[in-house]
C-alpha cells in the first residue's frame, strides 16, 4: 500500500468572478521513503493540492476526491482525527520562513508544543528533543538560540528551524513547499542536504514542491510536472531531464539558465501565460503556448506511455529525435 | 528596561510644560474674568480681589508664579468654590470618576474582546452580522440618548436601579458604568474582530494548524496575543477618556465626578481649577500611555527592550 495516494483530487475556489479550478483530477502515489518533486509555474496547483491534503485550504476552497494516507482518507476525516496525523505523521514546511513562524512566541515554545501535544512528552523532555533537533539542522549554539524569537534568526536559520519543527515527531511524510525559494544559494544547498540526510536516516518520504529544477535533480527520485491544475508528465528524474516528452516540460527545461552557453545567448522563455483558471479551455490546456499545437489539440489529449513509469498527456507520439 | 522607563519619564517633562503653557494662555485669551458678573463690582473690591489672587500682576509674572506652584504640586485656591483649594476639589471628584471609569474600562475591554473574537470565529455568519450590527449601533448612538433610555427602562419602569445619585454602592454605579462603557465596548468588539480575522489568515496560524494542534489551542496560544495588540494601544487613550470623567454621564446621573468641575470651571473662568484639572489629566494620560507601552512591549517581543544593553 502506498504511503499517500491521491485519487481524482479536485480543488476549487469560489470567488466573486466564479469558480477557480486550481487542481483537476490529480492522481499520484508516493511510497514510504520516496522523494517526489512537483514542478510547474506559479498557479499550476502544486501548493493548493498539498494544502488540500493537509486540510489547510482557505475558507472559500473546496476539495473532492480522496487522499489516502496509509489507506485512510484524510479528506473525509473530522478535525480531531486529521489533527492526529497532521504534525505527527505528516509535516509541512511552508514557502515563506519570514512569516510562517509566530513572531510572538519563542522558538522553544513553537517547537515543544508539537511533541508535547503529539507524543505527550513533558516540558523538559520536549526541550531536550527540540535542542537536539536544532543541533541536527546546524543551528549554532542551540541551547541559547532556542530561547530566542523568530526576528532574532536570519532567514536561513528560520527555515532550518521550520524544518526542525517539522521533523520533531519523525513524520512518515514531509511536504516541503518551496523550502529554499526565499533563501540564498549556500543556504539552499544546506537545506537540500538536510532533507536528503533525513531520508537516509529516518526513511521519511518527501514531497518537494518547487520550480527550481536544480534542487529537484539532487534530491528526488520522481518528478510530476503540473500545468494549469493538471499533471502533464510524470516519470523518474532521469526520464524527465533527459527525455522530456511533453512540450511544456521541454519548455521548462530549456528555460533554465546555463553557464555553458555563450554570454550573448538569449534565455529561452515559454511564450504567453498560463490559461485563466476561471475558464479553462477544452482540450489541451497548453495548446495556446505550444510550439507543436495543431487542430487535434482541441480535444482532450490522451495519456501516453513514454517508458517504464514515464507518462505524458499529449497527442504527440514519442519520436526518438 | 529601567533605564528606558526613566528616560521616557524625563522625556515627558517638556510635553507637560507645553501643555501647561498653552492651557494657561488660552484661558487668559478667553474674554471675561473670574469675578465678572451681571452686576459690576465696585472698583475697590475688584482691585482687592485681583490683588489677593495676583491677577494684578503682569501675565508673565503670573505664569512663572503658577509654574513655581505646580513644581510643589500646589494648584492654588479655586476662584469659584471659595474655601476650596483645587487640590481638594480634585481629591474629592477624582475617586468617583476613577471608580466609574475603571469599571467601565474593564467591562468594555472584557465584553468587547469576547464579542469581537466570537464574531471573528463565526465570520460572515448570522452571529457575526448581528454582533457587528449591534456594535455599529453602540458606536453611533450617543451617550445622552442611551442614558435616558436606560434610566427609563431599568429605573423608572422596572424599578431595579436608582435613576441617579451616588452613594458609592453597587446599584448606583450600574447605569453610569454601563452607559459609559457601551460605545467603547462596541468599538473594541469591532477592532478585535478585524485584527483577529487578519491574524487568523496569517501564515503562522497556518503553520500552527499544520502542526495538528486543536483549533482552540491555535487561537489561545497563537492568535490571541497578536489580535489583542491593536486593542491594547486603543485602550490607553480610551481609558484616560473614561476615568477623567464624562461630563454628560456625570450630569445625567448626578454623579459628583471631576468632569463636571472641569466644565463649570471653564464656564466660570475659574483659572486655577481649569489649569489644575488640565495638568492632572495631562499627567494621567501620560502615565496611562506609559503603562500601555509597557504592556505592549511585554506582549510583542520585537519591541521588548533589551535588558542586557
Amino acid at each position: 500500500m502506498p504511503l499517500l495516494e491521491l485519487v481524482n483530487l479536485d480543488v476549487g475556489f469560489d470567488t466573486p468572478e466564479g469558480e477557480v479550478h486550481a487542481v483537476n483530477e490529480l492522481n499520484f502515489s508516493i511510497e514510504a521513503g520516496e522523494a517526489l518533486a512537483i514542478v510547474g509555474e506559479s498557479g499550476a496547483g502544486k501548493t493548493q493540492s498539498m494544502m488540500a491534503v493537509m486540510g489547510l485550504l482557505a475558507d472559500n476552497g473546496h476539495v473532492s476526491g480522496q487522499a489516502l494516507f496509509n489507506g485512510n482518507d484524510l479528506l473525509s476525516m473530522g478535525a480531531g482525527e486529521l489533527n492526529q496525523h497532521r504534525g505527527s505523521q505528516i509535516a509541512m514546511i511552508f514557502q515563506d520562513p519570514m512569516t510562517s513562524l509566530n513572531p510572538y512566541l519563542s522558538i522553544e515554545k513553537q517547537m515543544i508544543e508539537v511533541v508535547m501535544h503529539h507524543q505527550g512528552l513533558d516540558r523538559a523532555e520536549a526541550h531536550a528533543k527540540a535542542v537536539e533537533m536544532l543541533r541536527a539542522v546546524r543551528i549554532p549554539d542551540p541551547e541559547r538560540r532556542i530561547g530566542q524569537y523568530p526576528h532574532e534568526f536570519s532567514g536561513g536559520m528560520r527555515q532550518r528551524a521550520m524544518v526542525a519543527m517539522g521533523l520533531l515527531c519523525e513524520p512518515d511524510l514531509l511536504i516541503a513547499d518551496e523550502p529554499t525559494t526565499a533563501l540564498d544559494v549556500t543556504v539552499q544547498a544546506q537545506i537540500g542536504h538536510l532533507m536528503s540526510e533525513l531520508r537516509q536516516t529516518s526513511n521519511t518520504a518527501i514531497i518537494l514542491i518547487t520550480h527550481d529544477l536544480g534542487v529537484v535533480a539532487g534530491l528526488c527520485d520522481r518528478v510530476l510536472v503540473m500545468y494549469a491544475g493538471e499533471v502533464v508528465e510524470w516519470g523518474s528524474v532521469e526520464q524527465i531531464y533527459y527525455q522530456p516528452l511533453h512540450p511544456y516540460t521541454r519548455g521548462l527545461l530549456e528555460s533554465v539558465p546555463r553557464l555553458d552557453q555563450p554570454d550573448d545567448a538569449v534565455l529561452h522563455a515559454i511564450p504567453g501565460n498560463p490559461p485563466n483558471l476561471l475558464a479553462l479551455p477544452d482540450g489541451c490546456k497548453f495548446r495556446d503556448r505550444c510550439p507543436k499545437a495543431h487542430d487535434a489539440c482541441r480535444e482532450e489529449p490522451p495519456i501516453r506511455q513514454g517508458g517504464e513509469g514515464h507518462s505524458y498527456r499529449c497527442f504527440l507520439e514519442r519520436t526518438d529525435e | 528596561m529601567l533605564r528606558h522607563a526613566l528616560g521616557r519619564l524625563l522625556g515627558v517633562l517638556p510635553t507637560l510644560l507645553m501643555l501647561i503653557t498653552v492651557a494657561f494662555f488660552l484661558m487668559r485669551v478667553a474674554p471675561g474674568g473670574p469675578f465678572d458678573s451681571e452686576k459690576a463690582l465696585p472698583p475697590e473690591i475688584e482691585a482687592n480681589l485681583n490683588a489677593k489672587y495676583h491677577l494684578d500682576e503682569s501675565l508673565a509674572q503670573q505664569y512663572f508664579r503658577y509654574l513655581g506652584q505646580i513644581a510643589v504640586l500646589d494648584f492654588g485656591p479655586s476662584f469659584q468654590y471659595k474655601d476650596w483649594t483645587v487640590n481638594e476639589l480634585i481629591a474629592q471628584g477624582f475617586p468617583v470618576s476613577l471608580t466609574v471609569g475603571l469599571l467601565a474600562m474593564t467591562l468594555a475591554f472584557g465584553v468587547g474582546t469576547l464579542l469581537g473574537i466570537t464574531a471573528a470565529l463565526r465570520q460572515n455568519t448570522g452571529v457575526d452580522y448581528s454582533l457587528m450590527g449591534l456594535a455599529m449601533l453602540g458606536i453611533s448612538i450617543p451617550n445622552f440618548v442611551i442614558a435616558p433610555l436606560l434610566i427609563l427602562l431599568l429605573a423608572v419602569y422596572a424599578g431595579w436601579l436608582p435613576a441617579g445619585g451616588w452613594d458609592g454602592g453597587f446599584a448606583s454605579m450600574v447605569l453610569p458604568v454601563v452607559t459609559l462603557s457601551l460605545p467603547v465596548t462596541a468599538y473594541v468588539a469591532r477592532l478585535t474582530r478585524g485584527s483577529m480575522i487578519e491574524v487568523l489568515n496569517s501564515n503562522f496560524i497556518r503553520t500552527a494548524r499544520a502542526k495538528g494542534l486543536p483549533e482552540i489551542v491555535v487561537i489561545r496560544r497563537h492568535a490571541l496575543k497578536p489580535a489583542l495588540l491593536p486593542v491594547i494601544s486603543f485602550m490607553g487613550p480610551a481609558t484616560a477618556g473614561m476615568i477623567s470623567g464624562s461630563v454628560v454621564i456625570e450630569r445625567i446621573f448626578s454623579i459628583p465626578g471631576l468632569g463636571s468641575y472641569f466644565v463649570q470651571g471653564a464656564l466660570n473662568r475659574d483659572y486655577t481649577l481649569v489649569m489644575g484639572v488640565v495638568v492632572f489629566y495631562g499627567v494621567l494620560i501620560i502615565i496611562l500611555n506609559f503603562i500601555v507601552d509597557l504592556i505592549y512591549a511585554w506582549l510583542n517581543p520585537k519591541i521588548r527592550y533589551d535588558e542586557k544593553r
